[in-house]
C-alpha cells in the first residue's frame, strides 16, 4: 500500500514510453480494497520507517531508530521490531519491570509509539525517534547546508568578480530576500539584525517545499506541510519579534496610542486585543505554510490516486485515467512549484513585516 | 486529527536542525556573502560615478577641442582676409607707381623733345641768319655788274640756300 507513490513515480516514466499496463499490473497486487483517503493520510503523515519501494513482495524501507523515554529511563530500539511482531518487548533493568511498546492502528496514538500498560490501557511516552520526516530533515538541513558552504567559498575565491554557477541562484535570491523583502519591511539601522534569520528561513522553506515534491528517497517527506515545521518557524519568528522587540513596539501594544482612553481603562480592550495579536501572527504563520503545503500533496495524490479507483473498477479506465490524471497532477505540481516560492516569499515577508514592528523607528 | 497536532518529538528535532543550520548561515555564510555583496555593490557603485566623471571630462575636453577649432578657423580666415588686403594693397601701390613713373616718362620724353625743338629752332633761325648773311654777302658782292644777272644770281643763291636748307632739314 505505501509503494504506490513510487510506483507511480517509476510508471509515469515508464507510462509514456511502455504505454500502460504497468498500472494495471500495480494495480492487481493490491489484493485489498484500495483506500485514496488512507493512502494520502499515509503520504502526508509521519512514520517510524522509510518505505522506499517493493520488489517482488518484499518490502525495502529504512528502519529508523525508536528513541523513547519513559520514567527519566532511555529506550532505543529499531522500528524493524514492529515490522516483524505487533509488540516489542523490554526489560527495565533497575526493577526488571517488563515494557511493552506497540503501534496501534487506531485510538488517540494511531501511528505512535505507546507503552501497553499491565491493565490493556496505553501510554504516550516522551518520543524522540528518529522519524522519516526527521531523517528527512535532517538531510534537507545537510543540504542546505552543503549549499551555503559552497557559495560562501565560490565567495571567498570569486571576491567581487560576477557571481557564477549555483553562486548566482544564490545571489539572486538572497539579494532579493535583503531588498525586497527585509530592507523594504525594515528600518535600516536594525535591518542587518534580523538579515541573517530572513535569509535562513527562506531557504529552510524554499528548499524543503522543493525537495517534498520530489517523490524518491531521500526526498518525497513532507517536512514543510507538517505542522510541527511550521510551528517550530513560526516559534522562532515569534521568540524574534518579541525578545528584540523595542520600547515603541511595547507601548503600541499596552499602551496604544491614537486609542479613546475607555478601551484601554478600565477594561484594558486594546491591550487584550493587541497582546491575542502577537499570539495569532505565528499561529497563522504556522498554519498558512502547512495548509498550503499539505494542500498541494492531498491534490497531487489524490489525481493519482483516482487512477487506482478507475482501475478498480475497469482496467481499460484506468489506463484512460491514468493520461487524463498525469496531465492534471504535472499541471498541479507545476503549481506546487509556484506554491513552493511564493509559501517561502510570504513567510518571510511577513516575518520581516513582524520584526519591521518591533524594531519601529521613534517619531 | 494526526495532521494538525504536533509531535513534540519532531518539534524537538527540528529546532535542533533549524539551530544548527541557522547558527551556520548565520555565523559562517552570511558574513562573507553579504561582505562580497557589498563590496561589490561599492565597487560598481564607484566604478559607475568614475564612468560619470569620465563623461563629463570627455565632454569638457570635445567642447574646449571645438573651441579651439573654431577660434583656429577664424583666425586662418582673418590671415586670409588680411593677406588678401595687403596683397590688394601692394597690387594697387604698385600699379600707382608704375603710373606715376609712366607719367613722369612721359613728361620728361615731352620735356626733352620741347628742348630739342627749341634747340633745332635756334639753330635754324642762326643757320638761317648765317645763309642770310653769306646770301647777303655772295649780293654784295656781284652787285652793281648787271641787273638782270644780279636779279639771276640772286635767284641762283637762294635756291642754293633753299637746297641747303633742304638738305639741312632733310638731315
Amino acid at each position: 500500500m505505501r509503494n504506490w507513490k513510487y510506483i507511480v513515480s517509476l510508471s509515469f516514466l515508464i507510462c509514456l514510453i511502455f504505454t500502460l499496463p504497468n498500472f494495471a499490473k500495480a494495480e492487481n497486487e493490491q489484493k485489498e480494497k484500495f483506500n485514496a483517503g488512507e493512502v494520502i493520510l499515509e503520504h502526508i503523515l509521519d512514520s517510524y520507517e522509510w518505505h522506499i519501494f517493493t520488489w517482488k513482495g518484499h518490502e525495502v524501507s529504512i528502519y529508523l531508530p525508536c528513541i523513547v523515554f519513559n520514567e527519566g529511563k532511555c529506550y532505543t530500539f529499531s522500528s524493524r521490531n514492529f515490522r516483524e511482531n505487533e509488540f516489542y518487548k523490554t526489560v527495565n533493568k533497575t526493577n526488571s519491570e517488563e515494557l511493552v511498546f506497540t503501534i496501534p492502528h487506531e485510538g488517540d496514538y494511531k501511528g505512535k509509539i505507546v507503552i501497553v500498560n499491565a491493565d490493556g490501557t496505553q501510554k504516550r511516552p516522551f518520543d524522540i525517534s528518529i522519524t522519516k520526516n526527521v531523517l528527512a530533515l535532517f538531510i534537507s538541513c545537510a543540504l542546505i547546508i552543503i549549499l551555503f558552504y559552497l557559495v560562501t567559498k565560490a565567495y571567498q575565491k570569486r571576491g567581487e568578480k560576477a557571481p557564477k554557477g549555483l553562486q548566482s541562484l544564490f545571489e539572486m535570491l538572497i539579494v532579493y530576500v535583503r531588498d525586497d523583502i527585509a530592507r523594504k519591511a525594515i528600518n535600516e539601522k536594525s535591518v542587518d539584525k534580523y538579515l541573517p534569520y530572513l535569509i535562513t528561513v527562506f531557504f529552510f522553506i524554499f528548499i524543503n517545499n522543493l525537495l517534498g515534491l520530489i517523490p524518491i528517497f531521500p526526498f518525497g517527506a513532507n517536512i514543510t506541510g507538517n505542522i510541527a515545521t511550521t510551528a517550530t518557524l513560526a516559534l522562532f519568528t515569534f521568540f524574534i519579534t518579541n525578545l528584540f522587540g523595542n520600547k515603541e513596539y511595547y507601548k503600541d501594544i499596552f499602551n496604544t496610542p491614537g486609542v479613546p482612553w475607555f478601551l484601554k481603562f478600565p477594561l484594558p480592550l486594546m491591550p487584550i486585543i493587541e497582546t491575542v495579536g502577537c499570539f495569532t501572527k505565528p499561529f497563522v504563520l504556522a498554519v498558512r505554510l502547512f495548509a498550503n503545503i499539505t494542500a498541494g500533496h492531498i491534490v497531487v495524490l489524490g489525481f493519482i490516486s483516482s487512477i487506482f479507483i478507475v482501475a478498480q473498477i475497469s482496467v481499460a479506465g484506468g489506463v484512460g485515467m491514468s493520461v487524463f490524471s498525469l496531465i492534471l497532477a504535472i499541471f498541479v505540481d507545476c503549481i506546487e512549484l509556484l506554491v513552493a516560492y511564493i509559501q517561502a516569499y510570504v513567510f518571510t515577508l511577513l516575518s520581516a513585516l513582524y520584526f519591521g514592528m518591533a524594531s519601529k523607528e521613534e517619531k | 486529527m494526526e495532521l494538525i497536532s504536533p509531535d513534540f518529538g519532531y518539534i524537538f528535532w527540528m529546532t535542533l536542525a533549524f539551530a544548527i543550520v541557522f547558527f551556520f548561515i548565520a555565523k559562517f555564510a552570511f558574513p562573507v556573502i553579504g561582505k562580497a555583496l557589498k563590496n561589490r555593490e561599492q565597487k560598481i557603485t564607484e566604478a559607475l560615478e568614475q564612468a560619470e566623471r569620465t563623461h563629463e571630462e570627455m565632454k569638457n575636453l570635445q567642447a574646449k577641442n571645438e573651441e579651439l577649432l573654431k577660434k583656429a578657423k577664424e583666425e586662418r580666415e582673418e590671415m586670409l582676409n588680411e593677406a588678401k588686403i595687403s596683397s590688394d594693397q601692394i597690387i594697387e601701390e604698385a600699379k600707382e607707381k608704375a603710373k606715376q613713373e609712366a607719367n613722369r616718362i612721359m613728361e620728361s620724353a615731352k620735356e626733352s623733345i620741347g628742348n630739342e625743338y627749341k634747340a633745332a629752332m635756334t639753330d635754324i633761325k642762326n643757320q638761317i641768319a648765317n645763309i642770310s648773311i653769306k646770301v647777303a654777302e655772295k649780293i654784295l658782292e656781284k652787285e652793281l655788274s648787271k641787273d638782270e644777272a644780279q636779279m639771276e644770281y640772286i635767284d641762283k643763291i637762294i635756291k642754293e640756300t633753299e637746297e641747303k636748307m633742304g638738305d639741312e632739314k632733310v638731315r
